[in-house]
């Protein structure tokens, strides 16, 4: 069995061992040793990965090869680099530390954890995938399951989010298969055969007019999931109505396709349509990094706060992105992996406080320092590293966007740099405006006094998304190296 | 002729044995034992279908009136197949509601008599026994459509749905008697060397077409559809949405691909423009549906617009992906009416409305129906999804980018509908949820079927490797 199928194998076992599980503790159980098998596996594929990397030098690792449908050229093909090696960590982290912090539920425990598992099957599927075919079939694997999640544990107005969610991004998904369809039937350009292999297309001189055609269709097909400002509004929604849990995986590892399926297809598939476009979604990336900094600001639900300054701080990928260099290309990755684990800490803090105060408005609470000091101090610590403090992973991310921007020889890509920065400025309002209001202060309400202690299960979920962002900050250069190894066949194929 | 050539219509002739069979078996099974003949039908049926999965040679009957070659052999197979799935779930419905005032036996004449017409209509050769088939077809489903007869809804739809039958097929001979007159045959092998475009074929070719576009209730035909399905006993509504399209479908194809292709610039763009309107009319009023046959019906309608985008093409490819998502779309149809049928069986409960809470009740049965709308709606990994992408994927070989497009909208339009059935089972409780209820062993077989078709059918590619390699006839 090859290492990379493993990721799809072993968690369709984990779900059927949980169909048969009886009762909430069988489930968790279970659905914990999955996780942390999945993380072992995740940690097993870093050593592996770096071990053979230093010894081959193809494009991707442990590829694998099976025809599925032959008459159309449709191949279960999978391989890795060091970007989705990264990024299939992140999930294995942050789907273990989602089945921690979910530990109580207990309307139907079983479902929840079968939704959960089926939704990081689909992002691990995602990320190893080197065929448009098989990508596309994870991607909606991985989307579906996001109704159930919310329509049924979520919170408020659950139904309506839910349904929006799933349409806007089931919607871009119909969006992108047009933009897969026309890579496909022009994949035969240089008079080879059809084909769906990302690797394959790429050798392919795509005609310039088609690329100018399905690159925006591709494009914003990813952008949707990546919250690109304008097509964000499901996610502020989708995030305050979804459990812990979901908002967790949803925010740090869902949204983290977008962005992948942007780099990984759109840009390396098609990088004249990129050069021809990139002037227009830049603005609205650069739109939604601004916007969404300023919405947080404006909010007072803590998960609107969070979701906000994720689109924020998605739009700085989708920026970088687009910038066509090096240094801010390494940026977004490492921005993704960040804020996957900061944002994810971030939901399963606000759940924390949520569970203990039953309110989100961070207007009714305050002096919870001295209530829950462990959780403040983390929100804290999470809270700097969002606002990009060195030492943390969020700094590294964005000092290597920034600066990546400002190599940019265009007077108008400079300009949006400079506007672009001035989020973290905002950003470093919100975190602060938040910290002052919520956690400082005279105790609020005297109910407040007699909250539970943290229990060993929060506390375990809060290290494992703990630890990376300190040593993603610490330490960047051996990840950063990595990533920028397998930039490389991408600066050939889009410079 | 000789004697071995009447094994061509093999098919044909153990049907026209076993309806022989069950006449016999009326007359002889005495009234307190009648119950038996359903499980004499479901066994004979079971056979028959066995029987089909044997090779079969291709060659002409009757001068070429009849044909059969390894494609028509696979319809004939898929439309047993799902005929027999339609039998195993109305087994409990015949025996507790029709054999009690004897009309068992009726019921499954009556239906393999159409079925009969359809297998004539799919080996046609030329318009006569074309239309021979597309009239033994259709009426005993009127029938059956009135079949019970105390609802005064389901004598309405038997009539609604003859009238409207007969003027389809009447309009439908109109037009074939003009394409007689251009071409001088009524051999389909002779049309086809002499049709050429001109005022007359045009009009003659869009009369038949309107005729079959009936059967396969494409926008503007269709507004027989849900009213029928609604008044119609369940079976025959799915009968109606499931076989009787895909035969009408597959028969559409033959004759478009083969017959009328010197037509094909004039039928391109006529599909192009019913692909559109069938999608968008069923889809936007399916959203508002209460009753859930006549939410099926619009989903059906708009289903048949998705097909219009692989008939489009004319290709290899687009036979392939039009017979492979007709396989998958019975299975699928069938599982959602299949789910349907219990529950209004076991409670005579038919509304969205009456859904709500199902999966706390009957998580089984749910799950079969969430199965059944995600093929339905086309998501990954059931079945539907391939047969949607690769139409799709057909009608893009052929440069319909916009067409394409324009479908995956209407993709996320059918979703909306689809998961406001998910969102009554699932994500509501429900005041008064439908009870905990056991289904009988037909039933539970003819869901369990389903239930394998929708998973195997599309992550298992050799079959649609198969219906390629079939569809070669049509190169």
């Amino acid at each position: 069995m090859d290492i990379l199928s493993l990721f799809v194998i072993v968690p369709v076992l984990v779900i059927l061992a949980l169909v048969f599980s009886k009762g909430l503790k069988q489930a968790r159980l279970i659905a914990m040793i999955g996780g942390i098998i999945q993380l072992g596996m995740a940690i097993n594929l870093i050593f592996a990965y770096t071990r053979e990397r230093a010894v081959n030098d193809s494009i991707m690792l442990f590829t694998r090869d099976l025809t599925w449908f032959e008459q159309l050229n449709i191949h279960y093909s999978i391989g890795v680099d060091g970007i989705s090696v990264a990024l299939i960590t992140l999930t294995s982290i942050v789907l273990l530390a989602g089945v921690f912090i979910s530990w109580k539920i207990e309307d139907l425990p079983k479902e929840f954890f079968v939704s959960l598992i089926v939704l990081s099957t689909g992002v691990y599927g995602f990320f190893i995938s080197i065929d448009l075919f098989t990508m596309f079939v994870f991607y909606e694997i991985a989307v579906i399951p996001m109704y159930l999640l919310i329509g049924i544990w979520g919170t408020g107005p659950k139904e309506y989010s839910a349904m929006k969610l799933t349409l806007m991004l089931m919607g871009a998904s119909a969006v992108l298969m047009v933009g897969i369809l026309g890579i496909y039937f022009n994949s035969n350009a240089d008079g080879g055969a059809l084909t769906f292999n990302i690797l394959e297309i790429a050798k392919v001189n795509i005609p310039y007019e088609a690329q100018k055609l399905f690159f925006p269709l591709t494009f914003i097909g990813f952008a949707v999931l990546g919250a690109l400002f304008p097509f964000h509004t499901w996610s502020p929604d989708g995030h305050a109505s979804a459990p812990t849990a979901v908002s967790m995986l949803h925010a740090g590892v869902l949204m983290k396709l977008g962005g992948y399926g942007i780099f990984r297809i759109a840009m390396f598939l098609l990088p004249q349509g990129a050069l021809t476009w990139s002037w227009f979604f830049i603005i609205l990336s650069a739109t939604g990094v601004i916007y969404g900094a300023f919405a947080a600001l404006r909010q007072t639900d803590l998960k609107y706060i969070n979701a906000y300054a994720s689109v924020s701080h998605l739009g700085m990928v989708s920026f970088a992105l687009l910038m066509l260099n090096k240094t801010a290309w390494n940026g977004a990755i490492l921005q993704s992996l960040s804020h996957g684990f900061m944002t994810a800490l971030f939901f399963a803090l606000i759940g924390m406080i949520y569970g203990r105060t039953h309110t989100r408005d961070i207007t009714k609470l305050g002096g919870l320092l001295k209530v829950i000091p462990f959780i403040s101090a983390i929100y804290v610590i999470t809270g700097l590293a969002l606002l990009g403090l060195p030492g943390f992973s969020g700094f590294v991310a964005e000092m290597n966007i920034f600066m990546g921007a400002f190599l940019h020889d265009d007077m108008f890509h400079r300009i949006l740099t400079i506007v672009s920065v001035s989020a973290i400025v905002v950003t470093a309002v919100y975190v602060l405006r938040v910290v002052g209001i919520m956690l400082m202060g005279p105790v609020k309400n005297t109910a407040y006094l007699k909250l539970p202690a943290v229990t060993w299960y929060e506390k375990a979920g809060i290290l494992l998304l703990l630890i990376p962002i300190v040593g993603i900050g610490v330490a960047p250069l051996w990840l950063s190296n990595m990533i920028m190894q397998s930039l490389e066949p991408f600066i050939r194929g889009v410079l | 002729m000789d004697f071995n050539s009447f094994f061509l219509m093999r098919h044909e002739l153990t049907l026209l044995a076993i309806i022989m069979i069950l006449l016999i078996a009326e007359i002889f099974i005495p009234a307190s034992r009648k119950n038996s003949i359903v499980s004499l039908a479901l066994l004979l049926f079971g056979l028959h279908t066995l029987s089909g999965f044997f090779p079969l040679a291709e060659s002409k009957l009757f001068g070429g009136m009849f044909r059969s070659n390894d494609l028509i052999h696979f319809f004939k197979n898929v439309l047993n197949l799902g005929v027999l799935i339609l039998l195993l779930q109305s087994a409990d419905w015949v025996k507790e509601k029709m054999t009690s005032n004897d009309r068992g036996t009726e019921f499954f004449i009556l239906l393999f008599a159409s079925l009969f017409g359809m297998y004539f209509m799919i080996s046609a050769g030329d318009f006569l026994m074309f239309y021979i088939g597309l009239e033994l077809s259709t009426l005993p489903v009127a029938a059956l459509a009135a079949f019970e007869v105390l609802k005064r809804k389901s004598s309405e739809a038997g009539i609604k749905l003859i009238l409207s039958a007969a003027l389809a097929s009447g309009v439908s001979l109109f037009g074939i008697s003009m394409l007689y007159a251009t071409a001088g045959s009524i051999f389909f092998d002779e049309i086809i060397l002499n049709i050429s475009l001109n005022n007359l074929t045009l009009l003659g070719f869009i009369l038949f077409f309107a005729g079959l576009a009936f059967k396969i209730s494409l926008v503007p035909f269709h507004f027989w559809t849900a009213d029928v399905y609604e008044g119609a006993p369940i079976s025959i509504a799915s009968y109606l949405s499931v076989i009787s399209k895909g035969a009408a479908v597959f028969i559409m194809m033959i004759l478009l691909f083969s017959v009328l292709k010197p037509l094909m610039e004039v039928w391109e763009n006529l599909i192009y423009v019913l692909a559109l309107a069938t999608m968008f009319t069923g889809n936007l009023f399916a959203l508002r549906q209460e009753n859930m046959k006549r939410f099926l019906a619009f989903s059906s309608i708009a289903q048949a617009g998705f097909i219009l985008l692989g008939l489009i093409t004319g290709t290899q490819l687009g036979t392939a992906t039009v017979v492979y998502f007709v396989t998958i779309y019975i299975f699928s149809n069938l599982a959602a009416f299949g789910v349907v049928q219990a529950i209004s069986l076991q409670t005579g409960r038919e509304n969205m409305k009456d859904y709500e809470g199902l999966y706390r009740t009957n998580p089984k049965l749910s799950l079969v129906m969430m199965l059944a709308l995600f093929s339905l709606a086309g998501i990954p990994p059931v079945a539907g999804f391939f047969g949607k992408f690769f139409l799709f994927t057909a009608a893009a070989s052929q440069g319909y980018y916009l067409l394409v497009f324009l479908a995956v909208v209407n993709v996320t339009i059918s979703l909306y509908y689809y998961l406001l059935v998910m969102r009554a089972m699932f994500l509501r409780k429900g005041d008064d949820p439908i009870p905990f209820f056991r289904n009988k062993i037909y039933m539970k077989l003819g869901l369990v079927i389903t239930v394998v078709g929708i998973l195997i059918l599309g992550l298992y590619s050799p079959l649609y490797d198969y219906i390629f390699q079939l569809s070669g006839i049509f190169k």
